[in-house]
């Protein structure tokens, strides 16, 4: 076994790597550039190593700046995590040559993967179901109708040069196919310089769903089930689980020994996935194999007990496998949920910054139910603008998916994570969404379902009563605590009412709180009575509370009037008034939120250091539009709402006085 | 007798009334609450005890005997915020629109004696067209005397003004005055002059909102400490106001049960000034972290963002914040925030209350704008209040402490009482660039030699130990131990006696 192996990457998958080998007891060597100094990964490892500038082509992917930190810590193996250099053959052969070992699959195999024909050439060769179409040139558009027709409807017309949609037809019948042939060919014509078309099968209703695979150097080589990660936006992952809720092991078991065949057919050994896509009739295609330990690899690891990483290292040791197909057993449903540092109220643009706040949930193990958190940020650091949004991979295990679903919805409530704009409410969406719950996945479920982006949820009716008894009862909390406050005038202390007016998300409750305190009884005007346990006092910033059995964690933070909470996706305002001030208070006017300009004025004397926006730009609430200098700082001006540019007043260099026009919007 | 008290009950009846049912319909509309509405929210349930609620006015000119109402347009009174002892004015704007009246402001002085007397806040909240005009000068002596009170009780008992309708002419000095003054958002304003006249002297066309509104003198003038967005929310923020204050300034700042651990650890402090030193971060993560619960009441929060003012509490205990925000002019002192702080830190010294500076500060803003508007002597303010302050003093220094400004903001020489840095702080004169480009003038063409002349000033003084050999710096703290360090600071400083040599009064630089 290796004494000391490099990781080359950063963040969660650093840290990953990093947790196994600490258990197998191997050193690590971790490498970094300027931007990841005080990183999470760099923390933990053992040694680290300074390899350049932020950007990653000029660091993480730079093979001579690894080699050079190989070199200089004497590591024996490199993992090479997810992305970066983890698939590119130059780097396994580099490693090859210094006789460092790679902690991945040979060289052959990445090479022979990595290209998409001949992976695909590969596959069919070794039998694995690929997608029907027609490789070659077609000629006329009847030849496409007949190859159509052989194919089978519906069918996919798509450029060779293709790419972004441009060139792409979708075909239902023969005639669909003589117009669909004839515009792709132009489109493709003039958009690629290249009219080549060619057909495929159109798989309808698709799921993306993927087989781990695991070989030694030994010729063994199996796999540990599927992974379903149908729920994608604008094809980023964003929730995996396993198994998937619509194999039945027949499936499973054909697309297993598939995976195996091609992985067998490469030489394969470590860690792989072979991903298919997969239409409402089961039927499978084969889409294209990583060779590497693909992102949501904790989901098979928590069905299997398996440690990935560990059997990688060993494999890459020359080690068996300990055990064979017939050990594989799939226990349970395992979900990962991704965190991703993305505002989801601002169309999920990237947010970076400083984690003002960053409390995951603790992680456990028990017999019925797994939390695991696989992160590569702690609170305090900064999310910087130069890598992956991913920020962590929030994990469940139950024995089975509803308690899988409701354990992750719990998990989701009580991660805090502050200072940065995030998809928890979005992934407490997704969790509660009825089509989620019933496993009715296609690929396109975020943009059929959330066509218009995020909004925030709308609690149901009985969930927000729920809340409001919550509310009732830390408000009683609150003022009880008030009124034992020093310098109170002696027998004329303030008698704390019961009676409660809660108002949020529109409606309003009236509720009596008896027996206020840990063990609380909130009851409603039409006499339904919650028994609230709280576990709560002033300043947490997580409530828990049990009403019925149920357990609920609220992110709470003191407001005027009441509490900001955040529940199941949900962002709240919740007033809790005394009857009298409720009544008051519904005299209030209803206020209009307050008009923002349509210009970007300087907030201070400065120098423009840069403009991010050119004029016609649509930008998102929140981007950056330009940054002003000022004593020596600089800070970035961002929108503040969803805008067009229609003229930008200032250029970088010119000095500015408070309050001078920027930039113009529509 | 049953008669006798009957009487009793409909005359209470008639003076709740007010200016009657339709004026308090036309109140609602306006989205304000009545005078006694404002008084239920304010104190608590129950608690109020109303004064002078038959008094009337005595004005016998442009008919006015023929119509009078019990009160004569203001409730007068005292109650309790949480179970502690304020005395309230809340003036009735459906009698006479609230104008003051000879009796009006008797009612106002009244209780302005009493809370004197008793050692109890005063608040008052305002809704007045301004002075009874059909009483002339009896109202102007009405004004005058209730000023006079305000002058006597400052710095005796805590004075908050709450604007919440009309509040223009002499009737503004009131407030002004007072300790605090907050306003609502759309239903209120202050001005001398209205737009009206401001038309007819100056030709300059102007709204009440634009010359008088909660946003002008909360972001413009600095007149209000703060905006609320309607009755509802201002009342149940200045209780939670009353909350952080003492009585009079015969007490000690109240005292509250509170559950957080003063040992608490916060690692994010640790990372909390970004290496670049060009960079700004936010001061008030560091404030919130340090606070009981994140618990902050800001004074003036939209007004001089380079100064951050406002209460916190430690182990239950008020105290005063004053804190440089690298977010906003890098935190530089200039005329404004100056002012904003030396107001508050003279508040909390008024009324015992310990003051927390913590301190990130390039020095003063330069400029001709800064120089014309008397930066020396507005500057100024925020050093004598410093100095004067005998209240306990903590200062915690997390980066920049150049020249001047050093001194002023609650120095060790200032007489600060535990004044700690992180290791991230600078304490010099000024920056290294600047320093170089003076001391070493010759060698200004060598870029190289400038480098390391810069270099070396900057490894000699961009640190706390220069200052902490001196013993400037009693103690270089680490940053996640900031709240224990300064809760221990503050609670070591419990038993302080110090005072300063009699005087009639000092004579800072106004």
């Amino acid at each position: 076994m290796f004494d000391k192996i490099l990781i080359a990457n950063r963040g969660e998958i650093a840290c990953r790597v990093i947790k196994t080998a600490r258990k197998m007891g191997i050193r690590t060597v971790a490498v970094y550039s300027d931007a990841d100094k005080d990183a999470l990964h760099v923390r933990m490892a053992d040694e680290a190593v300074h390899i350049g500038p932020p950007q990653a082509n000029q660091s993480y992917i730079v093979i001579d700046k690894i080699m050079a930190a190989i070199k200089a810590t004497g590591a024996q193996a490199v993992h090479p995590g997810y992305g970066f250099l983890s698939e590119r053959a130059e780097f396994a052969q580099a490693l090859a040559a210094a006789g460092v070992e790679f902690i991945g699959p040979p060289v052959g195999a990445i090479e022979a993967m990595g290209d998409k024909i001949t992976s695909k050439k590969l596959a069919a060769e070794a039998g694995v179901s690929t997608v029907p179409g027609y490789m070659g040139l077609i000629g006329d558009a009847d030849e496409a109708v007949k190859i159509s027709r052989e194919i089978g409807y519906p069918v996919m017309i798509k450029a060779s040069a293709g790419g972004g949609g441009k060139g792409m037809r979708i075909a239902w019948n023969d005639q669909e196919v003589v117009e669909g042939f004839q515009s792709s060919k132009n489109e493709a014509a003039s958009s690629f310089g290249d009219d080549r078309i060619f057909i495929e099968k159109f798989v309808t209703s698709p799921r993306h769903i993927e087989i781990q695979v695991l070989g030694d150097k030994h010729g063994n080589c199996l796999y540990l089930g599927e992974r379903e990660c149908s729920i994608q936006r604008r094809n980023q992952k964003v929730i995996e689980e396993a198994p998937s809720p619509f194999l039945d092991p027949e499936t499973r078991k054909a697309m297993g020994e598939q995976a195996v065949a091609l992985a067998k057919a490469v030489d394969y050994c470590s860690a792989g996935t072979v991903e298919f896509i997969v239409d409402g009739e089961k039927n499978f295609y084969f889409l294209e194999m990583n060779t590497r330990l693909q992102v949501e690899h904790p989901v098979t690891e928590l069905i299997t007990r398996i440690d990935l990483v560990e059997q990688m290292i060993r494999v890459a040791a020359g080690e068996k496998l300990a055990f064979g197909q017939e050990d594989i057993d799939l226990d349970g449903w395992a979900i990962e949920s991704r965190l991703y540092a993305e505002d989801p109220y601002r169309n999920f643009l990237p947010s970076i910054g400083r984690l003002t706040r960053y409390r995951p949930p603790e992680e456990h193990s028990h017999l019925t139910s797994v939390v695991r958190n696989d992160t590569g940020v702690y609170e305090g650091g900064e999310i910087s603008m130069y890598y992956d949004p991913m920020i962590a991979k929030l994990c469940t295990w139950a024995p089975d998916r509803e308690r899988a679903i409701e354990a992750m919805r719990d998990a989701v409530d009580a991660f805090e994570v502050e200072g940065i704009g995030h998809n928890l409410p979005f992934l407490s969406a997704v969790m509660d969404h009825p089509r989620f719950i019933e496993g009715r996945l296609t690929t396109a479920f975020i943009a059929d379902e959330f066509p218009d982006g995020f909004s925030g949820v709308t609690l149901p009716g009985s969930t927000l009563r729920r809340v409001a008894a919550v509310a009732a009862a830390m408000k009683l909390i609150v003022e009880r605590r008030a009124a034992r406050i020093s310098g109170t005038m002696s027998n004329h202390e303030r008698a704390v009412g019961t009676r409660w007016v809660v108002s949020a998300q529109g409606e309003e409750f009236d509720v009596a709180i008896e027996n206020g305190g840990e063990e609380a009884t909130v009851r409603f005007a039409d006499d339904e009575g919650l028994g609230v346990r709280l576990d709560w006092t002033p300043g947490d910033t997580v409530a828990r509370a049990n009403i019925g059995g149920d357990a609920m964690a609220l992110k709470v933070e003191l407001r005027t009037e009441g509490f900001r909470i955040r529940y199941r996706g949900s962002d709240l305002d919740v007033k809790v008034r005394t009857p009298r001030a409720a009544e008051l208070a519904r005299l209030m006017p209803e206020k209009l939120p307050p008009d923002t300009s349509k210009m970007l004025l300087c907030p201070m004397p400065g120098v423009v250091v840069k403009i991010n926006v050119a004029e016609g730009d649509e930008v998102q609430d929140g981007q950056a539009l330009c940054t002003v200098e000022a004593m020596k700082m600089e800070n970035v001006l961002r929108a503040e709402r969803k805008a067009k540019v229609s003229k930008i007043n200032a250029k970088p260099g010119q000095s500015l006085a408070v309050d001078e026009v920027i930039m113009e919007f529509e | 007798m049953k008669d006798i008290l009957a009487e009793l009950e409909n005359r209470r009846a008639q003076a709740r009334l007010g200016g009657g049912k339709k004026r308090i319909e036309a109140q609602h509309a306006k989205g304000k609450l009545t005078a006694r509405e404002r008084i239920e929210l304010l104190l608590d349930e129950g608690s109020f005890e109303e004064f002078d609620t038959f008094v009337a006015h005595r004005c016998t000119d442009f008919g006015m005997t023929e119509t009078t109402y019990s009160g004569d347009g203001v409730v007068t009174g005292w109650g309790t915020v949480n179970g502690r002892q304020v005395y309230v004015f809340s003036q009735d704007f459906t009698v006479f629109g609230g104008s003051l009246s000879e009796t009006h402001a008797q009612k106002i002085c009244k209780i302005m004696d009493m809370a004197m007397r008793n050692g109890a806040p005063v608040i008052g909240l305002n809704d007045s067209g301004g002075a009874r005009i059909q009483e002339g000068v009896a109202s102007l002596a009405g004004y005058a005397d209730v000023f006079q009170r305000n002058i006597m009780a400052s710095g005796v008992v805590p004075q908050i003004s709450v604007i919440m309708g009309p509040c223009a002419g002499g009737a503004v000095y009131s407030p002004a005055m007072t300790d605090f003054i907050f306003m609502v958002r759309d239903t209120s304003y202050m001005f001398v002059t209205g737009p009206d006249v401001v038309k007819t002297v100056t030709n300059e066309i102007v709204t009440a909102e634009e010359l008088g509104g909660a946003k002008t003198h909360t972001t413009k003038s600095s007149v209000a400490d703060g905006a609320f967005e309607n009755d509802v929310e201002a009342l149940a923020e200045i209780r939670r106001l009353v909350d952080f204050l003492p009585l009079s300034n015969r007490e000690k700042p109240p005292v509250r049960p509170f559950f957080d651990d003063p040992a608490r650890v916060e690692d994010s402090l640790d990372s909390l000034v970004p290496e670049n030193p060009n960079m700004p971060y936010d001061m008030k993560e560091l404030i919130l972290k340090v606070a009981d619960e994140g618990d902050f009441y800001e004074i003036q929060r939209d007004y001089a963002g380079n100064i951050i003012t406002g209460f916190i509490r430690l182990e239950g205990e008020t105290v005063g914040v004053v804190a440089n925000q690298p977010m906003v002019l890098a935190g530089c002192l200039d005329i404004d925030s100056s002012r904003k702080a030396a107001r508050f830190v003279r508040f909390c010294d008024c009324f015992s209350i310990p003051i927390l500076t913590f301190v990130d500060v390039p020095g003063f803003l330069p400029g001709t704008g800064q120089e014309y508007g008397g930066v020396i002597k507005h500057g100024a303010k925020l050093l004598f209040a410093y100095g004067e302050a005998t209240v306990p003093k903590v200062t915690v220094i997390t980066r920049k402490a150049y020249g001047g400004a050093y001194d002023v903001m609650a120095s060790k020489h200032l007489r600060g009482d535990i004044n700690y840095a992180w290791p991230t702080a600078e304490i010099a004169v000024m920056g290294a660039k600047g320093a170089v480009e003076i001391l070493y003038r010759s060698e200004l063409g060598d870029p190289e030699k400038i480098a390391q002349r810069t270099k070396d000033y900057e490894d000699r003084f961009a640190n706390p130990f220069v200052a902490a050999e001196k013993g400037f710096i009693d103690e270089v703290i680490m940053p996640h131990s900031t709240r224990r360090r300064v809760a221990r600071a503050f609670a070591a400083l419990r038993g302080k006696e110090l005072e300063n040599p009699w005087k009639k009064h000092d004579n800072i630089p106004l």
